[in-house]
């Protein structure tokens, strides 16, 4: 089974009820396989018309209370913005999966780091933010998926999956958790259902003409993704406790960079790698309490440089942050990454 | 350290997916780290196909073998072309003479030329050239094992046909015979 | 003393912003009381859309949801597709369905979607201060269309409901108008049709309201009135565009 294939079949075991789709490469497989198999399991599969209706249709089914979820790829996600900003805004749990490709405009189609920014800067307007899971190994993919419907109900909150054209091609072993989550949306006080007569009418909106009253909701909001923050945060630590060279990577990438970190200590030179899992919130903390062998911190990403910023703010320059980036679906080998971790632990960093 | 990367090419139609799919089942079952990877996209519909598999002791890493390859399984003359370069030093080139009239030109491989179509069709199944490479690759590399093979084969192309899975089989001994290893893998099958 | 005649319980007691003149106020009204009468107004979800109407939610007695600009349709269609047995509408104006809602719009027919459309074509944009729509008539001035409109500059005005009705899958359209107590009452009859027309899942229907904006057009309500008849009715003819047997 593919990356794709298996973090669609994970979904259904998450409980998900309700997936709209539209296709643009690497990610068709996963609404290929919701349409084959999520009616079985007796959920809803539609073909939207656009990523702009897919979002929509994804607000309107979870206000009316289901477990839905959309995926889409880099530029899809782009058109999406806009119902992601409202769904941040109006509360609504759900799902969203990117598996990134090349950019910017189309692009390409090979796997890619890009959307960084669009995955933890917002991407629509106003000041929210979004949980962006970020899975390595196809395991891991299948883990979050199951797990994100729970965050988003836990926090009524959009959850991002960020996969790529790697994880989202490729086949691994996996071995999946089958017990289908039974959970429905439990009756809540903003789930659209119809007044039955016997309650006031409910609505769900974003517009708060009232400066003051868009302030407090505002407010509310960033208490809560002050919540998450504090809540959320997942990294892993490889190999770091000794470390002199910190790599930090997320992602397909973190995989490749793992090896180097081994062929590096094959080497006789003390690497250690950390994983952000949560891109946000992103994991600052692993970076505050640096071990004192650390010298120097080297971002490995497949874009020009995006998640470099959160190091950078992370390790607040107490070490130099270094970048080794490969963009435009073209995969840095392990060979690359250890011999520019060794032009840095020469002290030849430039 | 075992760490094979390999690289199967060639058009579409051909069975390189599903060859280098068997070779990572079958690896799995072996006990390894593995990982398939196909290429995507318009690449496809051009008629070419490819796929990379890591069979390795280590959890692996990058899924794509484009460089530093073991081992190329390579099925027509422009995929031939294409990547005979990324095999590294060492590394093995299988490659179909009934489709590529060429010869590896590098002299720091292992060059095995093997007719596969022509010996798929002795076994009555001329569409079985790439259980044919299969055959051969374990043959030269002493892995897959055969068994963790036939049970790969059931979960990749299911349980159909009983005359098609003894069709594949006889040509993957056809392939281990072509480079003279079939008496290793005897008890296995 | 009998009561005769008694507000409809399908609006609540907070009063409009609409201006003074404008037909919003009767649309919603037509609105609220079908869906009174038909007793649905604790089994239904409506979906407002951007533009003057988008805070309907505060006058309508139904649970809403606000849609972004033009995308109503297709949040009726996640709405509608997970409680099948609610009924569910979306209320747009001309700018929101007929410009930049266009694909929405068109879609939610094409697949026959089962909810029902409550069009307000007034041929400007209201909200943002009376823009030009892609309904505005020839020759109108708008804010954005200083000397009038141009066909040969910016084309003619698109009539949805007409283009609607070409969807192989949509199932009922007809355009009313606002303008006179008379044609309300026919109005009426239509928006009874539409929403009857989902209850019996007949797929999408679509009701066209011509109406009026005497602050966008710059006439006072009287004149607005007799503006739309004169002026609206000759390119946008009333009449049923498509339905369903027997509705």
């Amino acid at each position: 089974m593919k990356g794709n294939e298996a973090l669609a079949l994970a979904a259904i075991h998450g409980g998900c009820t309700h997936f709209f789709g539209y296709p643009i490469t690497p990610q068709n497989e996963i609404p290929e396989f919701l349409a084959r198999e999520l009616p079985k399991a007796g959920g809803l599969f539609l073909q939207a018309e656009s990523e702009i209706a897919a979002v929509n249709m994804l607000y309107g089914a979870a206000a009316a209370g289901a477990r839905a979820m959309i995926s889409s790829s880099s530029p899809g996600l782009a058109l999406m913005q806009e119902g992601i900003s409202m769904l941040a805004a109006t509360e609504i749990p759900c799902v969203i999966v990117n598996v990134m490709r090349g950019g910017p405009g189309l692009g390409g189609i090979q796997p890619a780091q890009s959307d960084y920014f669009q995955m933890t800067r917002g991407g629509g307007n106003g000041d929210y933010r979004i949980i962006s899971l970020a899975p390595a190994t196809l395991q891991e993919s299948a883990e979050m998926m199951q797990e994100a419907f729970a965050l988003a109900q836990k926090y009524r909150t959009p959850v991002f999956i960020v996969s790529d054209g790697m994880l989202g091609q490729m086949m691994e072993p996996v071995e999946l958790n089958k017990s289908r989550s039974k959970e429905r949306v439990a009756e809540q006080p903003w789930i659209l259902t119809g007044h039955h007569n016997n309650r006031s009418p409910r609505t769900i909106k974003s517009l708060r003409l009232d400066p003051a009253e868009l302030e407090i909701h505002n407010l509310r909001l960033q208490e809560k993704y002050k919540r998450i923050s504090q809540a959320e945060v997942r990294f892993e630590a490889y190999r770091e406790v000794d470390a002199e060279l910190l790599f930090c990577a997320f992602g397909s990438t973190a995989r490749i960079v793992k090896n180097s970190v081994d062929d590096l200590h094959q080497k006789g030179y003390r690497a250690g790698l950390i994983r952000p899992q949560t891109l946000w919130p992103f994991p600052a903390l692993a970076f505050r309490s640096l071990p004192k062998s650390c010298r120097s911190v080297i971002c490995v990403e497949m874009n020009c440089g995006q998640m470099l910023d959160d190091v950078k703010l992370a390790v607040e320059g107490r070490v130099p942050v270094h970048f080794y980036g490969r963009c435009g679906g073209m995969i840095p080998e392990p060979e690359e990454l250890t011999a520019r971790a060794l032009d840095i632990l020469s002290g030849d960093s430039q | 350290m075992y760490s094979e990367r390999i690289l199967c090419a060639g058009f579409g139609g051909q069975g390189v997916m599903s060859l280098g799919k068997l070779i990572a089942y079958a690896g799995m079952l072996d006990g390894r780290h593995v990982t398939w990877m196909p290429s995507y996209g318009p690449e496809m519909r051009g008629g070419t196909a490819n796929c990379s598999v890591v069979v390795a002791d280590q959890p692996v890493g990058s899924p794509i073998v484009t460089t530093n390859a073991t081992c190329l399984i390579v099925m027509n003359l422009p995929s031939f072309e294409k990547f005979q370069h990324s095999v590294s030093s060492g590394g093995l080139i299988l490659f179909n003479t009934s489709l590529i009239d060429r010869q590896v030109e590098r002299r720091d491989v292992l060059a095995q030329p093997l007719a596969a179509n022509e010996l798929a069709a002795e076994c009555a199944n001329p569409k079985a050239a790439n259980m044919v490479m299969l055959g051969a690759y374990m043959g030269l590399k002493g892995a897959p094992r055969l068994d963790h093979v036939v049970k790969a084969m059931k979960k990749v192309f299911g349980d159909g046909s009983s005359t098609l899975f003894n069709q594949n089989m006889k040509a993957v001994r056809k392939g281990m015979e072509a480079v003279g290893k079939v008496t290793a893998s005897k008890k296995a099958a | 003393m009998s009561v005769i005649f008694s507000k409809t319980s399908g609006l609540t007691e907070t009063a409009t912003h609409y201006c003074p003149g404008c037909t919003h106020g009767i649309a919603h009204r037509l609105v609220a009381e079908v869906l009174e009468e038909l007793g649905l107004l604790g089994e239904t979800i409506g979906c407002a859309s951007v533009g003057c109407s988008i805070l309907s939610y505060n006058y309508l007695n139904v649970d809403m949801i606000e849609c972004s600009h033009g995308r109503a349709p297709a949040v009726a269609t996640g709405i509608k597709r997970t409680v099948p047995e609610k009924t569910v509408f979306t209320y747009q104006g001309d700018g929101d369905l007929a410009s930049i809602g266009t694909a929405e719009i068109v879609h939610a027919a094409h697949r026959g979607e089962n909810i029902t459309v409550i069009f307000v074509n007034n041929a400007i944009y209201g909200m943002t201060g009376g823009q030009m729509a892609p309904t505005t008539l020839a020759g109108q001035k708008t804010t954005t269309a200083p000397e009038g409109r141009q066909p040969e500059f910016s084309g003619l005005p698109l009539k949805m409901s007409e283009m609607l009705a070409q969807v192989p899958s949509a199932s009922y359209v007809e355009r009313v108008s606002l303008h006179h107590p008379k044609y309300i009452r026919k109005a009426k009859k239509a928006v009874l049709r539409a929403f009857t027309c989902q209850m019996e899942h007949r797929g999408f229907s679509l009701v066209e309201l011509l109406s009026t904006c005497p602050t966008g057009w710059g006439l006072d309500p009287i004149d607005s009135l007799e503006w739309l008849e004169a002026n609206m009715i000759p390119y946008y003819p009333l009449g049923v565009f498509r339905a369903p047997e027997e509705v």
